[in-house]
């Protein structure tokens, strides 16, 4: 059995309740923190684990962390990223539904690490069933004194927040999230400066992935050096998985980062194999954003090296034959999957969700959504084709933000992998599937 | 502070720290200013949305001589030491106006023959430098019906390229906003909350830096072409403004007033609205003369004033 660190209790029944996280050794991380560890030693241990974002960039946490503007006497917020809204992610949610405390205790070690009075966990809209789960838990941290003024006596004092987005997917983009939390229309900021100088209410902000916080406490109470020698290369540590598509066995899986993706696809422990015996046919490794693989370059890498669960590997070879482990939404197609289609409802997603205010992604993703739409519904040409792939250049890179290459990267990788596939539509006038 | 270095294709200018790169361009001015739709430099925080300014830094400074990995918004990046910046010199960055051009006529309808913007339409001149002869695309064009906002300007929504800068002047000249920007991606729009009118004595501004035809001024619209009528510049004791516009007059009639415009299209001074919309008799004002116009647009096609040399250069240029 592979380590786990983030789902270790998760089918405790009631682990939800304070009481139930408390008896398997809940707090414990905040207790030992608080009264034994400066903030700055709390932010080192965070620093030489090697845990990265979870949250799709994979930037190193503890470095984040330490771009902080401590200088300015301004107050310090820390800020969870709970929009989890890319298609084929759910793993956040997982954490946030079963476990809220661990959570909570995340929020409490980040927050003291880097000194800030008032925390905010920004959740999407649409998880309001998670939202009354997590206010709940937030409720009982307070009750059991585990929140707000002089926390276990230690003189440490933390104001937590859980706010509601409004249902829209940009706002996962750390900067919109900060507009939308400051109550204004979520368009992300253009950067410099970044949060970490200039963030929440003209503040030094941090923004940390829901995944990324709750493994804060395991590092706390287990020393870096046990998180640190758990993975691969640079990729340390164990990463949430959330499997769908055409597999035996859906859900969120732990797995230790430089698993194999073969054994991930088709262990009994894992996805279970494809379903009904069918042939794999290609894998969208990292959530809706990444590059789409081909069966052969997601099982190998072109140089015929095993593919690993791990951000070097994922990405070797860069976009012409490798892919990212993003925020781990992995989507399994089938022999039976018309790559088009998959397409066609990846764009319409983008541009239905492009905030509008950078002229490549606002026209851009509309215009591939409808030629998308002319090819499988059988009235593209040749010259279509050639058109998706220039606009999804032009898009990419020249945007404000990272939806912009979000939008252009699935057109450009399905084009680069799978033309034969539109050719096929335009030839026959009709989708072959 | 000591001045910084930088070179814009090719040529060397020096600049104070905190400039941008479009900025210092303006600074040298001619063909290595890059184009601005969204960029307003009287207004905090406009600008990076058009992308239409793209240039590529080749050089990050004298410290880090890397180049940037991606082009950059000249407009909000600001001057390093030694910095070496790209812009027509680069096939890249050319290449990228081109593609950003063909976004921002994507839905765009084209409707020039009809508009009142059109000879002084940021738009029009950007598509003549920077466009493509024909379209890669017959899909339908997202459509909005005209509306009033207020009674003194009308919103075409159809020609919008959402700049935001209407919505700027709102926030920063007005004393209280009503309008702003309501939906999400393409089918965002331009609006008033809830049917509100947009209503107070500085509101006019927002047609003067609408870049297009999306904001227009009712008392002005379908009477003139504004190449037909001759600028002057003009000024009134007001005790709102500075009272300094410019007036467009056809014979002895006043046909609209504005504000002055410097050659990168921007408001030397915003105006009121009573300046703008209600003193049209000459009587009303003091003619100081001739409105110089600086920029090669059409409204200088039909200009009584001699150009000079220089403006022909701007023109063969262009």
């Amino acid at each position: 059995m592979a380590k786990k660190i983030l789902l270790d209790n998760i089918d405790v029944p009631g682990l939800a309740s304070f009481e139930v996280y408390k008896q398997l050794g809940g707090y414990s991380a905040v207790e030992k923190a608080l009264k034994n560890l400066t903030p700055d030693q709390v932010t080192g241990e965070v620093t030489k684990s090697g845990l990265r974002g979870r949250g799709g960039a994979g930037f190193p946490t503890g470095m984040k962390w330490g771009f902080i503007d401590k200088k300015s006497g301004n107050p310090r917020y820390f800020v969870c990223n709970f929009d989890e809204s890319e298609p084929g992610t759910f793993k956040d949610r997982h954490i946030g539904q079963l476990n809220p405390h661990l959570l909570i205790e995340g929020m409490i070690l980040g927050s003291y690490a880097l000194g800030a009075r008032t925390s905010y966990i920004y959740i999407r809209g649409e998880l309001f069933y998670v939202l009354k789960i997590i206010e709940k838990a937030i409720a009982e941290a307070y009750k059991n004194g585990l929140l707000g003024n002089n926390i276990l006596g230690t003189g440490y004092s933390l104001d937590l927040y859980c706010q509601p987005g409004g249902g829209a997917y940009i706002c996962g983009e750390e900067t919109a999230l900060l507009e939308s939390l400051e109550g204004k229309r979520g368009n992300p900021r253009i950067k410099p400066p970044f949060p970490a100088v200039v963030g929440l209410y003209g503040c030094p902000t941090v923004v940390n992935n829901v995944e990324t916080i709750a493994t804060i406490p395991w590092i706390i109470n287990n020393g870096y050096e046990a998180y640190s020698s758990i993975g691969i290369g640079n990729s340390k540590g164990t990463k949430l998985i959330s499997a769908c598509g055409h597999i035996n066995k859906p859900g969120v899986y732990e797995i230790e980062l430089g698993l194999p993706i073969e054994e991930f696809i088709y262990s009994d422990e894992y996805c279970g194999g494809i379903r009904n015996g069918n042939k794999l046919k290609a894998v969208v490794a990292g959530g809706s954003s990444v590059p789409i693989l081909p069966a052969e370059l997601i099982l190998r890498t072109a140089t015929g090296e095993p593919r690993l669960m791990s951000y070097e590997s994922l990405s070797e070879g860069g976009f012409q034959s490798g892919s990212m482990l993003g925020s781990g939404g992995f989507i399994v197609m089938d022999h039976t999957t018309c790559i088009v289609k998959n397409l066609l409802t990846f764009a319409r997603f983008y541009h239905h969700e492009s905030c509008g205010q950078c002229s490549p992604c606002r026209e851009g993703t509309g215009w591939m959504e409808k030629i998308l739409h002319r090819i499988e519904s059988g009235n593209g040409s040749m010259k279509d084709i050639d058109l998706l792939v220039n606009i999804s250049k032009h898009i990419e890179g020249n945007t404000i933000c990272p939806l912009g290459d979000a939008a252009a990267w699935p057109v450009a990788s399905a084009i680069r992998h799978f033309r034969a596939e539109f050719e096929e539509h335009v030839k026959l006038q009709k989708c072959p599937f | 502070m000591p001045l910084l270095k930088l070179t814009i294709d090719n040529i060397e200018v020096e600049v104070e720290p905190g400039t941008t790169i479009m900025n210092a361009a303006r600074k040298i001015g001619g063909h290595v200013v890059p184009p601005a739709m969204c960029y307003y430099s009287k207004l905090e925080g406009s600008g990076g949305k058009c992308r239409t300014c793209l240039v590529k830094v080749s050089q990050g400074s004298f410290k880090d001589n890397r180049p940037m990995p991606k082009l950059v918004a000249s407009c909000r990046t600001l001057v390093q030491d030694g910095m070496v910046v790209q812009n027509t010199t680069s096939p890249e960055v050319i290449e990228n106006r081109r593609a950003i051009t063909e976004f921002l006529l994507l839905n765009h309808p084209l409707d020039c023959p009809v508009c009142d913007q059109a000879g002084e339409c940021h738009l029009q001149d950007l598509s003549y430098q920077n466009g493509l002869e024909e379209t890669n695309t017959d899909e339908a064009r997202r459509t909005f019906a005209p509306i009033d906002i207020g009674n003194l300007i009308k919103l075409h929504m159809n020609r919008c390229i959402l700049c935001y800068r209407c919505v700027m002047v709102a926030d920063q000249i007005t004393d209280s906003r009503v309008h702003g920007v309501l939906g999400r991606g393409d089918h965002s729009e331009i609006s008033t909350l809830i049917k509100k009118a947009v209503d107070n004595d500085f509101s006019g501004n927002m047609i003067d830096v609408c870049p297009v035809g999306a904001l227009t001024d009712k008392t002005f619209r379908f009477k003139s072409r504004v190449w037909f009528t001759r600028p002057f510049d003009a000024h009134r004791k007001c005790t709102k403004c500075s009272g300094k516009t410019v007036l467009w007059m056809k014979g002895e009639e006043i046909l609209r007033v504005t504000g002055r415009k410097d050659k990168y299209g921007e408001l030397e001074e915003f105006i009121c609205n009573d300046c703008r919309f209600v003193y049209k008799q000459p009587k009303d004002w003091e003619i100081e003369g001739p409105r110089k116009i600086e920029r090669h647009s059409v409204i200088s096609q039909n200009h009584y004033e001699k150009l000079d040399n220089e403006e022909n250069e701007d023109k063969i240029e262009a």
